[in-house]
């Protein structure tokens, strides 16, 4: 297995060269060094000296990817996307274009993030894969029925609206928590309680119905009936039997999430007012800090390649006769 | 249940209030923009300040002991009279004397030791791993304010590795700035990219110390409104000891710099600054000492705004700044009484305010069961729909071009477009001077007679067959080429998103078709647009501007040809060249507010009014919402450093919030109890299903 996971990490260093270099050419392709300047310099009484100097100041006052007035291996090195590039590959993310170290910031930032994923994930994941379970019971029953009915329609509610009508309904009639904002340690709590519940109802349609099917499908195998012709009670068969042979098609969609948790969600966070990562990169391209969204996106795609090798890796977990090599 | 805040802070004396995007720079050499001037204007204090309640808006001494008279000097250096032609005078001189007694806030740039060394200005590695955030040092200090930190500030303005945004206009008027920034470049250079400058070492020529609590800036030629600089935070003092405390690499790793904790003399100190979540200004332990201003304009003391007269300032305590990105959460979070005061969004409008059938602004029964109170006033900004004077259609000197321009003016219903996209928050441009600024006229005298008349008291817009008669006569009967018969296209550059801005779009549209003129939308993203801009390439397009300072100069400027926009980058976005209004705006720029001056200004508002390089325009109307707690607030738009004088009364807001929060729980429990019943049916079936009894 360890030679395995050597060859993944080397086949992840093309990869995140690649995203590097697409996220470059992205971004530059709609802003000019002088757009960022101007946006962070302000639009009143700036003048091209200013934009110089700010471009001088942050190191964008150099080729975007090929210098032909350098020297050798210059003409490559000389460039704002070697220069900017080759310190993420040692998670050195620099400084943002305000001048504030993102390290610094994501360090902070991720906590907020993970405080209201974790729990979502785990109390979702307990959530959706016990009501799947028992609708897979129930199936072809009216319980079966109306459970879809209802998944379906949950599914189909924009996650705006499960947000908006929770702050409303819980914040301002019930008035049982706080509309918005975040608190450290323990305070946290009272703030983090209607996001995470929110995240919850709001996933239940979509993960009670793909889990249904993992089960329904697994339900219908021969092992199953084994299993109840020994006598075995339906739940113990569902949860002894069923869960654990259903647990590859579940890992492949969780263990591939559990990385990304770090990421938080835009949505969430902006509405709740959580100090979290979610929006830390729409503000950077809100505000054109190239730095974040470079740093941004290298870390997703690393969490990423992580989140997929951890899924294999859970594969041999789960089931003893996958073999990684 | 849903406070947001500590239960410990209930009753206390703090105001609590929202911001929606993160200060980008709290430094006050970088800091531009109003939402940073939020909390750079309680921290720092820069000379003078606007009086809190006069009006026309007037500059009284703050850090400084009185104002200061400009000398005016000629080439040779030889003192001019007042009353001498401004293109005499070479250089003007402004001298300040500082109060002696100003202390900074407690900060650890100024910790020391028993023998007076610096206690954190070279921290090792072992100091740094127990410094996360700047209330982790222990040990604080302070010293008095002198006339070297004024100047050490000035000369951050050119250093290179702080981009402040006025260093290009200030360098061409402070003397020798722009040699300062040479020199300083070449020394950063030398010493390397990360090296502290300390800059009492580099001299600059037009800045200098006079004693212990006076000095003096030399600026290039006349410029009266420079005194106005200095009341904004460019020019608020930095004391040496900040700048060598802050250049340390260990304190900027963390974060730790003078951009994100700023120090200052100021009435409040940021205690907290995590701008993800939440801000906190508290009381500066050193402030030393205002009154509340015994003396306004005219209505003042009616209002009760002079019943605090007198009485030591800062009012509050505490002010908490939460991180409020989206509408909603912040207006319910204001009608719960968990902030003071609240803007109202667009969506939010109908349910705070009405408007009656006279257009005025009045609360709703919701609004005033609450004791909310409404306070409205004219921003001092202008919006506008210019003309690029470049381009060949709408453009230009000719007589037709001025027609359809006129024409133009008189269809774009700025009036309707007010009431539509604006819930009626805002007036209809006159002139490009704002009210509140010297050089706006009231009623009848001040109405562009170009666009309006003025029926029953109030201007009227004239009647599209005006424009349309104008449209002919400038050779688009009927808005088609009489030369070619092809109809009139437009072209409007602009950048946004979104159904309000498509709304806004079709509105547009529909005011060129009144004329018949097709309007082509030429929409984009924004840094695309500013290139538009700044190369000319524009056709028609909106702008604004909000004010520096109170002055018309601050307004007028933007249409002074020497700062066109294109190839120029200047801030006359229409690219605007008027021989005859470019030698008024130089007479009038040097002159004190004299009847003369007004005279001058009218003049040039009516070549403007005559050559209409903006269609038309509005300045918008700020409406601010506060709690019955919240004591009576006077709008002052010029002054960033207000919250001094706020004052609010925390037992009336403690009973208040506590009346409108009641939890209920019984939805809740009916909830929980469906669910179980609902399960019954669930449980029988399994357990049926389990015995194997058929069904």
């Amino acid at each position: 297995m360890t030679g395995y996971l050597i060859r993944r990490i080397l086949y992840a260093i093309p990869i995140l060269i690649g995203v590097n270099l697409l996220t470059f050419v992205l971004f530059f392709v709609v802003n000019t060094p002088d757009n960022m300047a101007r946006m962070h310099l302000g639009m009143k009484r700036v003048n091209q000296e200013a934009i110089d100097k700010w471009k001088a100041e942050h190191g964008y006052d150099k080729p975007l990817l090929f210098n032909p007035a350098a020297e050798g291996a210059g003409k490559f090195t000389q460039t704002i996307f070697f220069e900017k590039s080759v310190k993420l590959f040692v998670f050195d993310f620099g400084r943002a274009d305000d001048g504030r170290e993102i390290g610094v910031d994501i360090r902070q930032r991720m906590w907020p993030s993970l405080a209201i994923a974790v729990p979502a994930l785990i109390v979702g994941l307990l959530i959706d894969i016990t009501l799947a379970m028992l609708v897979a019971f129930f199936r072809a029953t009216y319980i079966d029925y109306w459970a879809v009915i209802v998944a379906v329609a949950m599914m189909s509610i924009s996650s705006l609206f499960y947000i908006i009508g929770g702050q409303f309904l819980f914040s301002k009639v019930l008035r049982l928590v706080p509309i918005s904002g975040y608190g450290s340690g323990l305070t946290a709590i009272k703030f983090i309680i209607l996001p995470v519940v929110i995240g919850l109802v709001a996933g239940i349609g979509s993960g009670l119905r793909w889990y249904r099917t993992i089960f329904l499908e697994e339900i219908g195998k021969e092992y199953v009936r084994t299993a109840r012709a020994k006598g075995l009670s339906e739940l113990r068969v569902l949860f002894g039997h069923v869960l654990r042979n259903a647990l590859i098609p579940i890992l492949t969609g969780v263990v591939v999430l559990i990385p990304l948790l770090f990421l938080g969600s835009l949505l969430t966070e902006s509405f709740f007012g959580i100090p979290g990562l979610g929006s830390y990169t729409i503000d950077a391209i809100n505000s054109q800090d190239f730095a974040i969204v470079r740093a941004m996106v290298f870390l997703g795609s690393v969490l990423y390649i992580i989140g997929l090798i951890l899924t294999d890796i859970s594969y041999t977990i789960a089931d003893p006769r996958v073999r990684l090599s | 249940m849903n406070n947001p805040y500590p239960r410990s802070e209930e009753g206390k004396n703090i105001l609590y209030s929202s911001f929606t995007e993160r200060p980008k720079h709290l430094d006050p050499a970088q800091s531009y923009s109003s939402n940073e001037a939020t909390f750079t204007g309680q921290i720092y204090e820069p000379p003078f300040q606007y009086h809190y309640l006069k009006r026309p808006y007037t500059l009284v001494p703050l850090t400084a002991a009185e104002m200061p008279t400009p000398i005016y000097l000629d080439a040779k250096g030889e003192r001019l009279k007042e009353t001498d032609p401004a293109e005499q005078v070479a250089f003007s001189v402004y001298e300040m004397k500082i109060r002696p007694g100003i202390r900074y806030q407690p900060h650890p740039a100024f910790a020391q030791d028993e023998q007076g060394r610096n206690l954190y200005h070279d921290l090792g590695p072992k100091e740094l791993s127990k410094i996360s955030i700047l209330s982790d040092f222990t040990q604080t200090g302070s010293r008095e304010l002198t006339a070297d930190d004024y100047v050490y500030q000035i000369k951050r303005l050119a250093h290179p590795k702080i981009q402040s945004p006025i260093y290009g206009f200030m360098s061409e008027y402070i003397v020798g700035l722009k040699e300062l920034a040479a020199t300083l470049q070449q020394a950063q250079q030398k010493a390397g990219r990360e090296a502290f400058l300390d800059l009492r070492e580099y001299p600059l020529m037009g800045v200098e110390v006079v004693d212990r609590y006076t000095y003096r800036i030399k600026i290039i030629g006349k410029y009266p409104q420079f005194i106005y600089w200095l009341a904004m935070p460019f020019f608020a003092p930095v004391p040496h000891e900040a700048d060598r405390f802050y250049s340390q690499p260990g304190l900027i790793e963390k974060n730790i710099t003078l951009d994100w904790y700023p120090i200052g003399t100021g009435p409040y100190m940021l205690t907290v600054n995590n701008p993800n979540r939440q801000m906190v200004l508290e009381r500066n332990p050193n402030f030393h000492g205002e009154t509340y201003p015994s003396e306004g304009e005219p209505g003042d003391q009616a209002a009760g705004l002079l019943a605090d007269a007198g009485k030591p300032l800062p009012f509050i305590d505490k002010v908490v700044f939460s991180l409020e990105k989206e509408d909603v959460p912040a207006w319910n979070k204001f009608l719960q009484g968990y902030y003071d005061a609240s803007g109202i969004s667009s969506d939010a409008f109908d349910k705070a305010v009405r408007i009656s059938g006279t257009g005025d602004a009045e609360l709703s029964d919701e609004m005033k069961e609450k004791g909310i109170r409404l306070v409205t006033s004219v921003e001092t900004s202008t919006f506008y729909l210019g003309f690029n004077m470049l381009d060949p259609v709408v453009g230009g000197k000719s007589e037709s071009a001025r027609k359809l321009r006129q024409a133009i003016g008189i269809a774009v219903d700025e009036e309707e477009s007010i009431a539509i996209f604006r819930n009626g928050r805002g007036i209809a441009m006159q002139s490009p001077i704002p009210p509140g600024i010297f050089g706006y006229t009231e009623g009848e005298a001040g109405i562009n007679r170009y666009v309006y008349d003025w029926v029953n008291g109030r201007p009227q817009r004239k009647s599209i067959e005006v424009a349309r008669q104008l449209l002919a006569e400038a050779g688009y009967p009927d808005g088609r080429d009489a030369k070619t018969g092809q109809p009139l296209v437009l072209n409007f550059d602009t950048t946004g998103t979104g159904p309000e801005a498509k709304a806004g779009f079709d509105w547009m549209r529909k005011q060129f078709e009144k004329l018949n003129i097709q309007l082509v939308i030429r929409n984009t993203d924004y840094n695309r647009f500013q290139d538009k801009m700044l190369k000319g390439t524009e056709q028609i397009f909106q702008w604004g501007w909000n004010a520096d300072y109170p002055d018309p100069e601050n307004f007028l400027f933007l249409l002074y040809g020497p700062n066109v926009k294109a190839g120029k980058g200047g801030e006359n976005a229409t690219n605007y060249e008027n021989p005859e209004f470019d030698r008024l705006f130089e007479k009038m720029k040097n002159m004190e507010n004299t009847p003369e001056r007004k005279a001058i200004i009218d003049q040039m508002v009516e070549i403007i009014r005559r050559d209409a390089p903006w269609a038309s325009g509005f300045h918008p109307k700020q409406f601010g919402l506060y709690h019955a707690w919240y004591r009576k607030a006077k709008p002052n738009l010029m002054a960033n450093n207000t919250l001094k004088y706020a004052r609010i009364d925390p037992a009336l807001r403690a009973r208040q919030r506590q009346a409108w929060n009641k939890p209920v729980w019984w939805p809740v429990a009916l909830l929980v109890g469906v669910l179980v019943i609902g399960t019954l049916p669930a449980v029988a079936t399994y357990r049926r299903k389990e015995r194997g009894i058929p069904r």
